[in-house]
C-alpha cells in the first residue's frame, strides 16, 4: 500500500469516527455508530500496519500485542457490572495516557527522524507536551479508578497552599521545557523530559485527589478530554493527520461533557477543578443560621407501596444511591408492576447524577426500562405539579429546594429536580446524613414529604412485595 | 393508673359524627389507656355498639353513668350547659369549642374545674400540627359535600352536553374563599364536570385553585391578604369596594355559589348583599358554608335552606355531620393524633405540657383557668419573602444538552477573539508550512467534534464516553509506525530494542482499550430499548 492509498484510508477512518460520535445523538442510531467505530479503527489499524511505514519484521509483534490487548479488554467489558462502568472508563483513560508517553518516548529516542531549526522545535515541544498531557491523563485517571471503586475515600483530600504547588509545578515544567529544547543531545534532554514526567504524574494524582465523589462526573469527563489531547499530541510529533483529527474530536467531546456537567452544577470549571467542595471557606449565611425546622415522617414499605399504589402518575429520580445498592433491577420489577395497574411511570435524570455523565440511563437501561419512560431533568420538571408521588431513590443534592430557595446555599442556583412539587415525595435513604456537598436538605422536612429509612435494595424489594401482596 | 376516655353520643339536634370511631378505640386501648363509649355513640354514624365492644371498649347504659367514669371526655360539638354539670371537675375535655364566639361557655367550663383543648384552637401553622388538624379534615369533607348539596338543588347537570333533546349548557360555580373547604369543593365540582371559578383573598392560592381545575378569578385592587396562619385578614374599604364588585359581577353571571370566608374570631364577612342574590338567575344555588358564624350571604338563614328570589341559599351548618362515618373517622383519627402526642409514655397518662407549642395552643381552660388565647407560637411561620436575586439564577437554566448555551458576554468574547488571534500570530509567523497543514486539520477537527457533540442525547453520555475512549485507542497508529519502521540512513545508533519494547507495551495497552472499549459500548447500547 502507498502512502496515497493510506492517506485515503485514513480520510476514510475519520469520516467514520465523525459519523460514530454522530450516531449517539439518539439510542435508535447509535449501535450503528459504535459499528461504524469499530469500522473505522480497523480500516485505520490495518492501512497503517500494510502501509510504508511498517515492515514485514513487525508483524509477529503487532499480532502478539493485539492479542494480548484483544483478550484482556474482550474479557474486562464482559465481565464488568453496569454499575463499575466509572471505574472501567477510568482506568481505560489511563492506559491512553500511558500509551501515549511511551509513544512520545520512544519517538524522543528515535534518531532515525531528524529535524532541523525550527521543526526541531517544534517537534520537541510536541514530544514535551504529548508526554505531559499522557502522564497527567496516566496519573489522574488511576486516582480517578480508585476514588470511583471506593480504594480510595471519596472526600478531596486539600493539600496547604494547593494551587501554590500548582503553581510552582507549572514554572518548574516550563523552565525543564526550555533545557530541554537547549539540550544538545538526547542523554541531556533525558533528565529534564524525565523530571517533567514525574512532575507532571505528581500534579495528576494531586489535581484528582483535590475533587470530592459528587464532582466526578466533571473529572471522568474531563479524563477523557485529555486522552484526546494526548492522542492529538502525539500526532502533531508524529506528523500523523489522523491522530491529530480523531483526538481532536475525542478532546473536544470530552471538554463539551465536562461543560454540560458544570453546568448541570451551576458551578465554574475551574472552582470544580480547584477542588473541594463547600469547604473553599466561603462562609454561607444559611448554614450559620438555623437548620431547616420542622418534623420529618417516616413511612414504611408497605405505607409506600398504598401511595403508589393509588397514585395515576408517579416520578422516580435515582441517584447514587441506587447504583450502590444495585437496586436497578428491582426498581424496573416495581415500574413494570405499576404500569401494568395503569399507573404512569416515569423517572426523571439529573445531569449529574451517579458518577459519571449518563451513569443512570446505563443503569436503567441494564434493567431494561424503555428509554422513552426516562427523561431529562429539562423535560420533566414542569410535570411535578400533576404528579401523584415522586420517589427518590438514594438521591440528595440534586433534589435539594434550596438550591433554589436559600440564596446563601453552598449549592444555590443549581438546578434541581422538583421533587417537593409533586402531592407526596418519598425519599429513599440510608439515614439523615447530608449529600456530598454536605449541605442538608429542606426536603426531608416539609410537610408532603415521607422519608422510607434503610438500604434502597432492601426497601425496594418490600415495596415490590407489598405491591405484589 | 390508666385513665378512662369517654366519647358521649352526641346531643346537638342533627348532629350525626362520634368522636371516636371502633379502629381508633383499639390504638387508644394500645396506648394505654380504658375506653368507655355511651350506648349508641356511634349509630347515626354506622358504628354499632358491638363494634366498640369487638374494639375493646366498654359500654355505658347512660350519658351520666359515662361521665361519671372518665376522665377523659371527646366529643365533637362543644358540651351542653347539662353535659358539663355530669362532668367531674378535673376532668379532660376535647372537643370543638370555638372560644371567641361562646366566651359563657368557656366560663362554664373553668368554673367546673375542668381542662379543654378546643380542636379549634390549634396552631395551624405548626406544619407538626396538621396531623390534628380536624379543621382542615373537617372542612374538606363539607366542601365535597357543599357542591353535593347544591347540585342536589340545582335544576341541571353541571357538565355540558349537546343531545338530541337539545344542549344543556355546563353550570358555572363561583367559589368564595380557596381554604381547604373552598378547594375540596373547587375539585369535587370541576370533576363534576362544571366551570369553576375562584376568588381568595389570598394571592398565593391561584396555584392551588388552578391545580385543582378551577379558574383564579382576581379583584382589581393590590393588597395581600395573608393573615398568619394560613387564615385570611380582614382587608382594607378600597379592597373590598373593589371586591363587592366582583361578586356582583360573578353573581349575575354563575350559577352557583359556595361561599366559604371565615376571618378567626370575627363573624363571617357578608359578601354576597339582597342586591346581589337578586340579580342571580332564577333557579341559581347558594351553599353559605359560613352560616354557622353567621353566613356570607345576607339572606342566609343558618341550618336552614329557604328560596329568596327564586335562589335556593342553602345554611346547613352539618356538612360535615351529613357524611358522618367518613367525618368521624377523620376527626377521630385527629384526636388520636393528638393523643399521642400527650401520652408520649404510652402508659395511659396524659401530660398537658405547655412547652408543646401545638398542645398549649390547643389548651383554652387548664384546670379551671381560662388560658386562651394562647401566645403565638415561637417557631417562625410562613417563610419570609425572599429577595429577587434568589430566583434568578433559577430563571437563567437553559435547554440543556441541545444547543452551544447562552451566548457570551461581549466583553469575554472580545478577550476570547484577542487571544485567538494572538496565538493565531504567532503560529503563523514562526511555524514552518508542514506544522500549519496539521495545525488547520486540528482546528478543524475541534469544531467538527464540536458541532457533532452537542447532538448527543445526555441519556447516552456513558456509550458517548465510552466509544470517544475507544477511538482515542487510535493512538495505537502511533506505536505501530514505530515497531519496525523502514529505516534509511541516519538510522545508526537508534535504539532499537528500546524503541520495540515501548512501542509494542503502548500497543498492547492501546489494544486493551480498543477492544475492550468497543465491546462495554456495544454491550451498553444494546440494552438502551424502547
Amino acid at each position: 500500500m502507498g502512502e496515497n492509498l493510506v492517506a485515503v484510508a485514513y480520510i476514510g477512518a475519520t469520516i467514520l469516527f465523525i459519523l460514530s460520535l454522530g450516531g449517539l445523538s439518539n439510542p435508535e442510531t447509535s449501535r450503528r455508530g459504535n459499528l461504524y467505530g469499530i469500522v473505522g479503527m480497523t480500516i485505520a489499524v490495518l492501512a497503517t500496519v500494510f502501509g510504508p511505514r511498517v515492515t514485514p519484521a513487525a508483524y509477529p509483534w503487532i499480532v502478539g500485542a493485539l492479542l494480548f490487548g484483544a483478550a484482556i479488554g474482550l474479557y474486562a467489558a464482559r465481565k464488568v457490572q453496569m454499575t463499575q462502568m466509572p471505574e472501567l472508563v477510568a482506568i481505560m483513560h489511563s492506559l491512553v495516557g500511558l500509551a501515549a508517553c511511551l509513544v512520545g518516548f520512544a519517538s524522543y529516542v528515535d534518531t532515525s527522524i531528524a529535524y532541523e531549526g525550527a521543526e526541531k522545535t517544534i517537534h520537541e515541544v510536541e514530544i514535551y507536551l504529548g508526554i505531559l498531557i499522557g502522564a497527567v491523563t496516566f496519573s489522574g485517571s488511576v486516582i480517578a479508578f480508585g476514588k470511583l471503586s471506593g480504594k480510595i475515600g471519596g472526600k478531596p483530600l486539600l493539600l496547604p497552599a494547593r494551587h501554590w504547588l500548582n503553581l510552582a509545578g507549572l514554572l518548574v515544567v516550563i523552565l525543564f521545557l526550555v533545557k530541554f529544547l537547549q539540550a544538545p543531545d538526547i542523554q541531556a534532554g533525558m533528565l529534564p523530559l524525565i523530571v517533567m514526567t514525574a512532575i507532571a504524574l505528581l500534579f495528576g494524582v494531586h489535581m484528582v485527589m483535590a475533587i470530592g465523589g459528587a464532582d466526578m462526573p466533571v473529572v471522568v469527563s474531563m479524563l477523557n478530554s485529555y486522552s484526546g489531547w494526548a492522542a492529538a499530541a502525539t500526532g502533531f510529533m508524529l506528523s500523523n493527520d489522523l491522530l491529530i483529527v480523531t483526538g481532536a474530536l475525542v478532546g473536544s467531546s470530552g471538554a463539551i461533557l465536562s461543560y454540560i456537567m458544570c453546568r448541570a452544577m451551576n458551578r465554574k470549571f475551574l472552582n470544580v477543578i480547584a477542588g473541594g467542595f463547600g469547604t473553599g471557606g466561603g462562609s454561607s449565611p444559611a448554614a450559620a443560621g438555623a437548620g431547616p425546622v420542622g418534623e420529618v415522617t417516616a413511612v414504611s414499605a408497605v405505607e409506600t407501596a398504598e401511595l403508589l399504589r393509588g397514585s395515576k402518575n408517579v416520578i422516580i429520580v435515582p441517584g447514587y444511591g441506587m447504583a450502590v445498592a444495585q437496586a436497578q433491577h428491582t426498581v424496573f420489577e416495581i415500574t413494570k408492576l405499576l404500569r401494568e395497574k395503569g399507573v404512569n411511570v416515569r423517572f426523571g435524570i439529573h445531569p449529574v447524577a451517579g458518577r459519571m455523565p449518563g451513569h443512570m440511563n446505563v443503569l436503567l437501561a441494564e434493567a431494561k426500562v424503555p428509554y422513552d419512560i426516562v427523561l431529562e431533568m429539562d423535560e420533566i420538571n414542569d410535570d411535578f405539579p400533576e404528579t401523584d408521588v415522586s420517589m427518590v431513590i438514594g438521591a440528595n443534592d440534586i433534589v435539594n429546594p434550596s438550591a433554589q430557595e436559600d440564596p446563601g446555599s453552598p449549592i444555590a442556583g443549581m438546578p434541581v429536580l422538583e421533587v417537593w412539587k409533586a402531592k407526596t415525595s418519598i425519599v429513599m435513604k440510608r439515614s439523615m446524613a447530608s449529600g456530598y456537598a454536605g449541605v442538608d436538605n429542606p426536603l426531608f422536612y416539609k410537610e408532603n414529604n415521607r422519608m422510607l429509612f434503610g438500604d434502597a435494595k432492601k426497601m425496594l424489594d418490600e415495596v415490590l412485595a407489598a405491591l405484589k401482596g | 393508673m390508666p385513665l378512662t376516655i369517654g366519647v358521649p353520643r352526641e346531643t346537638f339536634a342533627g348532629e350525626k359524627r362520634v368522636a371516636t370511631v371502633p379502629e381508633v378505640v383499639e390504638k387508644l386501648v394500645k396506648l394505654g389507656f380504658d375506653v368507655c363509649v355511651e350506648t349508641g355513640a356511634g349509630a347515626a354514624a354506622n358504628f354499632g355498639d358491638e363494634a366498640y365492644q369487638a374494639a375493646g371498649a366498654r359500654i355505658a347504659g347512660g350519658v351520666a353513668d359515662l361521665m361519671a367514669a372518665s376522665d377523659i371526655v371527646f366529643k365533637v360539638r362543644a358540651p351542653s350547659p347539662g353535659e358539663i354539670s355530669l362532668m367531674k371537675p378535673g376532668t379532660t375535655l376535647v372537643s370543638f369549642i370555638w372560644p371567641a364566639q361562646n366566651p359563657e361557655l368557656m366560663q362554664a367550663l373553668a368554673d367546673r374545674k375542668l381542662t379543654v383543648l378546643a380542636m379549634d384552637a390549634l396552631p395551624r401553622q405548626l406544619s407538626r400540627a396538621q396531623k390534628m388538624d380536624a379543621l382542615t379534615s373537617m372542612a374538606g369533607v363539607s366542601g365535597y359535600r357543599a357542591v353535593i348539596e347544591a347540585a342536589h338543588a340545582f335544576g341541571r347537570p353541571f357538565n355540558g352536553q349537546v343531545t338530541a333533546a337539545g344542549k344543556i349548557p355546563p353550570a358555572k360555580v363561583f367559589i368564595a374563599g380557596a381554604g381547604v373547604a373552598g378547594l375540596a369543593a373547587i375539585g369535587a365540582a370541576a370533576n363534576l364536570g362544571a366551570i369553576v371559578r375562584a376568588n381568595d383573598t389570598r394571592a398565593e392560592v391561584a396555584d392551588q385553585v388552578v391545580s385543582l381545575g378551577g379558574e383564579f378569578v382576581k379583584v382589581d385592587y393590590e393588597e395581600e391578604g395573608s393573615g398568619g396562619g394560613g387564615y385570611a385578614k380582614v382587608m382594607s374599604e378600597g379592597f373590598q369596594q373593589a371586591q363587592r364588585e366582583m361578586y356582583a359581577k360573578q353573581a349575575r353571571e354563575v350559577d352557583i355559589v359556595i361561599t366559604t370566608a371565615l376571618i378567626p374570631g370575627k363573624p363571617a364577612p357578608k359578601l354576597i348583599t339582597a342586591e346581589m342574590v337578586r340579580s342571580m338567575k332564577p333557579g341559581s344555588v347558594i351553599v353559605d358554608m359560613a352560616a354557622e358564624q353567621g353566613g356570607n350571604c345576607e339572606l342566609t338563614d343558618p341550618g336552614q335552606l329557604v328560596v329568596r328570589h327564586g335562589v335556593t341559599i342553602i345554611g346547613y351548618t352539618d356538612l360535615a355531620s351529613r357524611l358522618s362515618r367518613q367525618s368521624s373517622t377523620l376527626y377521630s383519627n385527629n384526636l388520636l393524633r393528638l393523643t399521642e402526642d400527650l401520652c408520649k409514655t404510652k402508659d395511659g397518662t396524659i401530660n398537658v405540657n405547655f412547652e408543646d407549642d401545638a398542645i398549649r395552643g390547643l389548651t383554652v381552660v387548664k384546670d379551671g383557668e381560662i388560658t386562651w388565647p394562647a401566645p403565638p407560637p415561637r417557631l417562625p411561620a410562613a417563610p419570609p419573602p425572599k429577595p429577587a436575586a434568589a430566583a434568578a439564577p433559577v430563571a437563567k437554566k437553559s435547554g440543556h444538552g441541545h444547543g452551544a448555551g447562552e451566548p457570551a458576554s461581549a466583553k469575554s468574547l472580545a478577550i476570547l477573539f484577542g487571544v485567538g488571534a494572538l496565538l493565531f500570530w504567532l503560529i503563523g509567523a514562526y511555524a514552518p508550512a508542514s506544522f500549519l497543514g496539521h495545525f488547520t486539520v486540528f482546528v478543524l477537527a475541534c469544531f467538527v467534534g464540536y458541532m457533532v457533540i452537542w447532538n448527543v442525547t445526555p441519556s447516552l453520555h456513558t456509550p458517548l464516553m465510552s466509544v470517544t475512549n475507544a477511538i482515542s485507542s487510535i493512538i495505537a497508529v502511533g506505536a505501530l509506525v514505530q515497531v519496525a519502521p523502514p529505516l534509511g540512513e541516519g538510522a545508526e545508533g537508534r535504539p532499537d530494542t528500546l524503541i520495540l519494547a515501548l512501542a509494542v507495551v503502548a500497543l498492547a495497552l492501546t489494544a486493551i482499550n480498543m477492544f475492550g472499549g468497543f465491546a462495554v459500548t456495544r454491550r451498553m447500547l444494546a440494552m438502551f430499548r424502547k
